[in-house]
């Protein structure tokens, strides 16, 4: 165990932001959830009680007749505003102290250093080179999670959970998005940053980071798995493969989402139906690769003279 | 004044001057006269209204209204304020709740208000040119009153701007908030959240040092890999893409990371980027009051009571 090297890691300046972004996100994820819940169950008990319902005020906050349903916003909203200025500020000073930015030596393009790391935020998509060629890693996924985005609410077709926390009325809705920021956006950054080391190589935190270190892999293609030599057979096989894939598997959430989220399988229109399933299978793309890469070396699946996948 | 109309209708050579000499000394003597009784008059009517400074012209000028504590002046004191009037004169009891906003949309638009005051003094002090960029750094800090603390703030508030704005991105999605009516509204939110990523990776490069050069190397590294449009990516090389004419030759200003690079990355971060970020902030803000203001707390809606659209 280096505990140097490992201290030497977490406390590196620009790495500060992402060791303070986990246990944020795990506090705003327990808010969250603990909000949830209370709606959750408030949700229940309308539900079974029709009498109750009409005349609940719906929050799991105590409201009582003669309250007041809206407040002024000076004071009320400002004087918040005021204090969560006043307390950044403050952890912005104190971290401002505390910390310096990082300067390293003057830049010199023949000294490269390793790792070379981009920012903290970016290391998500350096990571998934080590899965996926530049094309798909640093442009195409990208575009496709800037897209994926802002196609959200055009596709989550229900009509529930808008504006307050719940999990039950959006369990796929949720789940999806989670798996996405939690799992994929920000484990990948937390690999990014504790993980790789010189060579982009996976060294165990507190692991000492040796320069010299060679690892012997021997990645295959898929297609040399079957066989497969010639170069069109290997463009048809990858297309085969990868078509076959948005086949399977689209009809594999096909059969689940029509059982297990009928009604809003039934309120989604075709375009909006396809692009959720495209947009779906297309980011469980990225740990399928990640698992073919480790439990079977698979380099590439899809070889074209133009392009690999 | 009777006496002068006499004097002036007296006859001889020199009773005009004579007259003349009256009149001016009378004056001066009623001048005298009126300061010795106008002027404490006048200054005790100032001091009157010194003691209520609400009611002077300056004052009332730039209020324009009362500030008793009645619920007109606490609407009044956010609409008539340029700078409060985003918001509405009153919201949801229970939207001023920290548990539900967690303020991190209020908290993204401070930083950003923060970087803008510390860049721009930063600004004094940075020339974006391979000779002097990097000594401007060392400059600012060893030298500089404050140089360091200047960089460090800048520095960390970009940070903590990237986490805030994706924990808003967050909060938003698990309450439901980009639903209708407010969809438009969270596109301009991914939009935003693209060009604080890019703030923050155009600022990474311009300190000029070994990090900002290998991480803006590598970044770049990437559009060389573009479909159709790098030198590198699928299709690239057949629609005649080479190290001299494709994108990442468009981004850089040159086929290396160097001081055309420096310079784009300058412009862009100090200029470009934050007058399209302050545009579309503009739209973001707005949209949210014409969306109906924050989104909740709403009240929870029941399966059973959902109706459905006829399609």
């Amino acid at each position: 165990m280096d505990w140097n090297q490992l201290w030497q890691i977490v406390s590196a300046p620009d790495n500060v932001p992402i060791v303070a972004l986990i246990p944020l996100l795990a506090f705003y994820l327990f808010l969250a959830w603990r909000q949830a819940k209370a709606n959750d169950s408030l949700v229940v008990q309308l539900a079974g009680d029709a009498a109750l319902a009409k005349t609940h005020h719906r929050k799991a906050w105590p409201f009582q007749p003669g309250w007041q349903k809206e407040v002024h916003v000076w004071p009320f909203l400002l004087r918040m505003e005021f204090l969560a200025a006043i307390v950044v500020t403050i952890i912005l000073m104190v971290w401002s102290i505390t910390l310096n930015a990082p300067l390293e030596e003057p830049a010199n393009p023949n000294l490269t250093m390793n790792p070379a790391k981009a920012p903290w935020y970016f290391l998500g998509l350096q990571e998934m080179l080590v899965y996926f060629d530049p094309w798909i890693a640093g442009v195409v996924m990208p575009t496709l999670i800037i897209l994926g985005l802002m196609v959200i609410p055009y596709i989550d077709t229900n009509p529930l959970g808008c504006g307050y926390y719940t999990w039950k009325q959006r369990k796929f809705a949720i789940s999806t998005f989670l798996f996405g920021f939690v799992v994929l956006w920000v484990s990948m950054i937390f690999i990014g940053t504790f993980i790789r080391g010189p060579g982009w190589q996976w060294f165990w935190p507190g692991q000492t980071w040796d320069h010299n270190r060679l690892i012997y892999e021997v990645n295959r293609d898929l297609p040399d798995l079957f066989g497969i030599t010639s170069n069109t057979a290997k463009g048809i096989f990858g297309a085969i493969v990868v078509g076959g894939y948005y086949l399977v598997a689209g009809l594999v959430v096909h059969s689940l989402y029509r059982r297990y989220n009928t009604k809003n399988y039934q309120r989604k229109s075709l375009l909006q139906y396809s692009l959720m399933l495209f947009f779906l299978l297309t980011m469980f793309g990225l740990p399928i690769k990640i698992l073919l890469r480790h439990s079977l070396h698979i380099k590439y699946v899809w070889i074209t003279p133009w392009f690999n996948v | 004044m009777p006496e002068e109309h006499n004097s002036n209708g007296k006859n001889g050579k020199n009773g005009k001057s004579v007259g003349l000499l009256d009149r001016i000394k009378s004056g001066v003597k009623e001048d005298l006269e009126s300061l010795k009784t106008d002027l404490p008059a006048k200054a005790k009517e100032q001091l009157e209204t010194l003691k209520k400074p609400t009611r002077t012209q300056v004052y009332t000028s730039i209020f324009r209204h009362k500030h008793d504590d009645t619920p007109r002046n606490r609407a009044l004191g956010v609409l008539s304020n340029v700078f409060l009037h985003l918001h509405p004169a009153k919201i949801n009891r229970d939207a001023v709740r920290y548990s539900y906003t967690w303020g991190m949309g209020g908290i993204t638009f401070y930083l950003f208000i923060v970087l803008t005051f510390t860049g721009v003094l930063l600004m004094f002090y940075y020339h974006p040119s391979k000779v002097q960029a990097f000594r401007d750094v060392l400059y600012l800090e060893h030298d500089v009153p404050f140089g360091k603390l200047l960089r460090n703030m800048h520095r960390w508030a970009a940070h903590l701007m990237v986490i805030a704005v994706e924990l808003h991105m967050l909060r938003v999605f698990l309450t439901g908030s980009y639903k209708k009516p407010r969809e438009f509204n969270w596109n301009v939110g991914v939009i935003l959240l693209v060009l604080t990523l890019l703030l923050s990776f155009t600022g990474y490069l311009l300190p000029d040092d070994q990090l900002g050069f290998w991480a803006v190397t590598v970044g770049t590294n990437m559009a060389r890999a573009t479909p159709l449009l790098g030198h590198e990516g699928p299709f690239g090389a057949q629609l005649g893409m080479t190290p001299y004419n494709d994108v990442r030759f468009g981004l850089l200003g040159g086929s290396i990371v160097d001081a055309n690079a420096l310079l784009r990355s300058y412009i862009w971060h100090c200029i470009g980027i934050p007058i399209i970020a302050s545009i579309f902030m503009i739209v973001h803000f707005w949209r949210v009051r014409k969306d109906g203001g924050i989104s909740g707390p709403a009240p929870v809606i029941l399966d059973s009571e959902v109706k459905e659209a006829q399609r």
